[in-house]
């Protein structure tokens, strides 16, 4: 078994209700779904969110979707208008779980590496092709 | 049947509907301006000025399209009228003659969402709307109430197309319902078929953020997305079996991927397996989605169950003040000096006496996004913005803390720059209460109107 961040598995979006915010985690493949099921348990986000998020935290399975969502409770400063944060409506809360670190087999550790990341010397400038 | 999404909230792309109606064949465009806090700023807007309270844009950007929609028959929804709908379908009609569409199109007036003329009737009544989540009763805020509104579905939608309006103006309605209601009089689903209007649903909340589904803060291989600065808003095909094909006009940039759509299907979601509405109560984890060719992305599998008791409805109250100061701290021993700097306008505040609700302070640069989980800044870090804010139920606190924050350039720790814009603004916070009433202090009071142009 091999630690590597979350950021190489998944990707993620947030948003806001309220003052809970929601983070969807999708696996990039399919075939690692279980890996964050298993990992990526209601109690160990709570703990790795803990100075971000004061309430419970929900986990919800969506499997057809290969994709976990969580509700982080009492996440946003007061949410919405009321908070004095940046991210008041936890746009890029989403990216603070991906930070995440996770146990996976070294072949999939293997796998993923660099997964996620914009490649080295890549240049805003240079138009993308399909 | 093409429904296609020119407008994510206000303030997105002026262009992205014209691209809509002018890039390649569409039935429907659904034009969503409103978010939670958007009601109570037109509220705002209408103390002032009595014609206002709608999203004016809205009308410019008919002008525009109006003669283009009634040749090419594609029909416009859109919540627009905000908390005056009437002026809003005034301004539409004298666009539309203006653009040379008289007595060509018919506009339709949904109204009856909009609850503040009776609030203090339906509080006396018994209708507590208690907060959803801390239980207390509205009239704790009573008197700092800006604006009140219910969640309306597609009924008053559908019935507004039935009776042949060519553009449907609404207030609040739920944003999916913009989408799918063109869907229930298409294809003529009835209000009791959950599936289908799941189905609906679940279009309506891909299609209600704009490019968000075709690109657009997509975090998957994002460096390699086309052409951003042309992005595609989406396009929902969808069949009268509740199946539907997500896709864009072919030219534009972005893409439509099953993580983009994916992306797009978590954003802003409680518990799956309810995603709740004034219609219905979709499963989100029914969803299929499988790949249909180059950016087109299948969507099918959706059930739903019958919708809650209760009607949503989201009341903006007005609740204090605050304000943000910036300071720039530079190299060496950037995030030492910010946090000097706190220190120093923490204590000066202090001795004021100001009695803030809350002060709250983040390095920008460093830790603003992520707080602590970012760790201990190095001392090389090469600057840092301090970002100080404040809030509290009176304004003249807040006013005071805008004096204080200047000062510190020639009264704190070294290397402080980035005070020329002048002092910080003062903002009132309108804050968003949600409650729940029952369907039958509502139901009787929503109307369709139909305007001609």
């Amino acid at each position: 078994m091999r630690r590597v961040q979350l950021v190489h598995l998944a990707h993620a979006r947030s948003g806001d209700k309220g003052d809970t915010a929601n983070v969807g985690v999708i696996a990039y493949d399919p075939a690692h779904y279980p890996l964050l099921v298993e990992q990526l348990t209601p109690e160990r986000v709570r703990e790795h969110l803990a100075p971000l998020v004061a309430g419970e935290v929900e986990r919800f399975e969506l499997p057809r979707l290969h994709a976990l969502n969580f509700l982080l409770h009492r996440a946003l400063g007061g949410g919405g208008t009321i908070s004095l944060r940046t991210d008041a409506q936890g746009k890029v809360l989403s990216t603070a779980v991906l930070r995440m670190e996770i146990d996976v087999p070294d072949d999939v550790a293997t796998a993923v590496r660099g997964r996620g990341r914009v490649p080295l010397g890549w240049s805003p400038t240079e138009e993308p092709r399909r | 049947m093409r429904v296609a999404s020119g407008q994510g909230f206000w303030g997105d792309d002026l262009e992205a509907p014209v691209r809509q109606v002018e890039g390649g064949p569409i039935d429907y465009l659904v034009l969503d301006y409103l978010a939670e806090v958007t009601m109570s700023i037109l509220r705002k807007q209408r103390a002032k000025d009595p014609a206002a309270g709608y999203a004016r844009d809205f009308v410019s950007l008919m002008a525009r399209i109006f003669p283009a929609c009634v040749e090419r028959r594609i029909r416009v929804v859109s919540n627009a009228g905000g908390v005056n709908p009437h002026g809003c379908a005034e301004g539409l009609v004298a666009a539309g003659r203006d653009a040379g569409v008289a007595g060509r199109a018919k506009v339709g007036l949904v109204t009856g969402d909009d609850l503040m003329e009776r609030l203090d009737a339906l509080l006396h009544a018994g209708h507590e709307l208690r907060h959803m989540e801390s239980g207390r009763p509205l009239a704790d805020v009573r008197g700092y109430v800006r604006s009140a509104n219910v969640y309306l579905g597609a009924g008053p939608i559908v019935e507004a197309l039935r009776r042949g309006a060519g553009v449907v103006l609404t207030g609040r309605a739920i944003d999916a319902a913009l989408t799918y209601a063109p869907l229930v009089y298409e294809f003529d689903w009835a209000m009791d078929d959950y599936d289908l209007l799941a189905a609906g649903v679940v279009a309506g909340h891909i299609n209600e953020c704009g490019a968000q589904c075709t690109g657009g803060n997509c975090l998957v291989d994002w460096w390699k997305i086309p052409d951003l600065a042309s992005v595609g808003f989406p396009i929902v095909e969808a069949s009268a079996d509740g199946s539907f094909v997500v896709t864009k006009h072919p030219w534009t940039g972005g893409w439509v991927t099953r993580a983009s759509v994916t992306e797009q299907l978590l954003y802003e979601i409680g518990d799956p397996r309810a995603y709740l509405g004034p219609d219905v109560a979709a499963d989100f984890t029914s969803i299929e989605l499988l790949d249909d060719g180059p950016d087109r992305v299948r969507v099918r599998g959706v059930t739903g169950r019958p919708p809650p008791e209760k009607l949503k409805v989201s009341v903006a109250y007005a609740a204090g003040w605050k304000s943000v100061g910036t300071l720039t701290y530079a190299w060496p021993d950037a995030a030492a000096k910010a946090r000097a700097g706190e220190e120093v306008l923490r204590r000066r505040l202090d001795r004021l006496g100001l009695g803030f609700q809350e002060i709250h302070t983040e390095l920008v640069g460093w830790s603003s996004t992520h707080g602590p989980l970012a760790g201990e800044p190095g001392a090389d870090i090469p600057e840092v913005q301090l970002r100080f804010a404040v809030r509290a139920d009176e304004r003249a606190p807040v006013e005071r803390f805008t004096r204080e924050v200047a000062p510190l350039v020639l009264t704190g720790p070294p290397s402080v720059t980035g005070y020329a814009t002048g002092r910080p603004r003062v903002d009132e916070i309108v804050a968003f209460w949600p409650a729940l009433i029952d369907r039958s202090a509502v139901e009787p009071h929503v109307s369709v109107e139909i305007r001609d142009v």
